[in-house]
């Protein structure tokens, strides 16, 4: 007698997907698969889809256990441990505040836009994949609010993360990419999602910033991190592997495609321009700067990718160039925006020491002695004299990335950079030729965009006045919002700090 | 320009012996270490080979493990029972 075969990994993955579809008898195609064909996209052979990994569903609830075990593992000690005394300084919780408010719900988003496509791509296996990514991320916003509910104990500014994500003025920037994605069609929320943010851009937002969380002693949140990014490379393939199935399947589908990884190339690149600042500014102890980061994880790995990608014909996305020269000022030009409207933040903000600044220089040689340091050493003479500067008026905000319009032009950094769209006898303005495109190839979606300055001055938001807009907010005034310096946050750091000399004598 | 593939672990107690199969099986690949990980890059391709984890690790070790250390990687994924591997076409 023998004993029966182990079967290889991929003999048991096809057993996995194979036979689980049927071909409809009692209701027509389009009526089960609504969304499947209005977006252009050409499927001749769903069985051509090719999972490279290979997860069956017992290996996922295995590995997935696994995880979970080992981050609450951490958590449990973080908190026992009194972690939070261990930072490298107090005004690095202003990134997870930032984090919480702004990244987090956008995992929540994930969750909804893969159960969505999960449902309605009509193949299979593209289906069993959605479905996977959709739990997990599901679990990475779970762990994210479970981790720093327990900052949420001592500091300001997390709350009411939920309540501040659909009104506030910047998250609406993060909020905006994921509402346009999950209201596109299905593939294109799969080249949105899986292929241009996570394969093409989270490397940016995850690698680095939560190795610079480990470097900055939260051990908490590396571990979160570093346990959701071990989701993100199933998910990274995910990606990968729909662009080039799409691109197999029909050659009319590459000037869509093209398109679409364009456009959120471009939108991705405007959202990431937060974690530029968090990283340039906001972790107490660099890790590299974002410009670094860029040439890694665009330049270098999206050079490969792309090199890769051209034998069907992609190209790299438009503006690229674009891109990548502004990364030489993104994070200066962001931070000096928070500056000067952290009144109207759920987190605080400061001047960077000189010790940074001698950083910035050296990481920015090209711009950041001639654009920026005279602007933050003038603001800080200001604050010497205690004439702080706070910018009361509104700004004007870009109809596509809902950014306000900080940004200089390409070449002339004397310059604003804006853009004027007439649409339906209105005019729209945006902040780039990137956000242009967007616009202008689809008005009719971003011409509806809920934009928050607009929103107060048409009385939705609260009130009239600065402080009736916080309030509707949800902002604690006073707590949440001003500088560091002053706060009860830092207050109560000094206290802590000031034990422990006490304790060491 | 050669094309790149790379796969970021996690610096930790079950990825050492996974990092030091890819450092020996993979002649010229680059090894960065910041803190909390290890990245690796190399030419064209990069190979993780279960031997190679099993000999260091000193048990059996299943590929799909790798999924508990790996942090991120660059690309196009072949995975079997006896690898996993990474490489540009
Ligand atoms: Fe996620
Ligand atoms: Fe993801
Ligand atoms: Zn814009």
């Amino acid at each position: 007698m023998n004993a029966p075969l182990k079967l290889g990994l991929k003999q048991r993955y096809s057993l996995l997907t194979s036979g689980l579809d049927w071909t409809p008898s009692y209701q027509p195609f389009e009526k089960i698969y609504p969304y499947a064909e209005f977006e252009g996209i050409k499927i001749h052979d769903w069985s051509k889809w090719e999972d490279p990994f290979r997860l069956t569903m017992d290996a996922y609830w295995k590995f997935q256990a696994e995880k979970e075990r080992k981050l609450y593992a951490v958590l449990d000690s973080f908190a026992q441990n009194n972690g939070q005394m261990n930072l490298s300084d107090v005004r690095y919780v202003n990134a997870l505040k930032l984090f919480l408010t702004g990244v987090s719900p956008l995992e929540y988003q994930a969750h909804r836009g893969f159960a969505h496509v999960g449902r309605h791509v009509p193949g299979v296996g593209p289906r069993i994949a959605a479905q996977m990514q959709s739990l997990d991320e599901l679990r990475h916003v779970q762990t994210q609010v479970h981790t720093l509910s327990h900052y949420n104990k001592f500091f300001d500014g997390f709350s009411e993360f939920r309540h501040m994500h659909d009104r506030v003025w910047y998250l609406s920037v993060p909020k905006s990419f994921f509402d346009d994605a999950r209201t596109a069609g299905p593939f294109e929320y799969f080249i949105a999602i899986g292929f241009a943010f996570e394969y093409v851009l989270t490397n940016l937002l995850f690698v680095p910033f939560m190795s610079g969380a480990a470097y900055n002693g939260d051990l908490a949140t590396v571990t979160f991190g570093f346990s959701a990014q071990s989701d993100e490379s199933r998910h990274m393939t995910l990606g990968i592997e729909v662009i080039k199935f799409l691109l197999e399947q029909d050659p009319g589908n590459l000037p869509i495609v093209q398109k679409w990884v364009d456009k959120w190339f471009w939108r991705g690149h405007r959202v990431l321009g937060l974690v530029a600042m968090m990283m340039d500014y906001m972790l107490p102890k660099k890790i590299m700067s974002w410009r670094e980061a860029w040439e890694i994880y665009f330049t270098e790995a999206g050079g490969s990718l792309f090199e890769d990608l051209a034998r069907y014909g992609l190209k790299v996305p438009k503006y690229a160039d674009v891109a990548t020269a502004e990364a030489d000022h993104l994070s200066h030009q962001n931070w000096a925006t928070f500056y000067q409207y952290c009144h109207a933040a759920g987190f605080h903000t400061w001047l960077p020491s000189a010790e940074e600044m001698d950083w910035l220089s050296e990481k920015y040689p090209t711009t950041f002695d001639k654009y920026y340091r005279p602007r933050f050493e003038m603001w800080a003479e200001m604050e010497k004299e205690g004439k702080r500067f706070y910018n009361n008026a509104l700004p004007q905000l870009c109809s596509v990335c809902q950014i306000p319009m900080v940004y200089t032009e390409h070449g002339d950094h004397g310059a604003t950079s804006f853009r004027v769209s007439d649409y339906k006898g209105e005019k729209y303005h945006t902040c780039s030729d990137g956000c242009k495109d967007i616009f202008d190839g689809e008005p009719e979606k971003y011409s509806q965009a809920w934009l928050p300055v607009h929103q107060i001055f048409q009385g939705n938001c609260g009130g009239a006045g600065l402080e009736d807009v916080l309030k509707w907010y949800k902002l604690n005034l006073g707590a949440d919002n001003l500088q560091q310096a002053g706060s009860p946050d830092q207050k109560l750091w000094d206290e802590w700090m000031a034990a422990k000399d006490k304790v060491a004598g | 320009m050669p094309r790149i593939v790379s796969i970021t672990l996690q610096n930790t107690d079950d990825a050492r012996p996974i990092i030091a199969a890819i450092t020996a099986d993979n002649p010229g690949a680059r090894i960065n270490a910041m803190p909390g990980i290890v990245k690796i890059d190399r030419d064209d391709s990069l190979t993780v080979r279960r031997a190679s984890v099993e000999d260091r690790l000193g048990r059996v070790w299943d590929p799909q493990e790798i999924h508990l250390s790996i942090v991120s990687m660059a690309g196009n994924l072949d995975e079997d029972d006896d690898y996993f591997n990474l490489s540009w076409s």
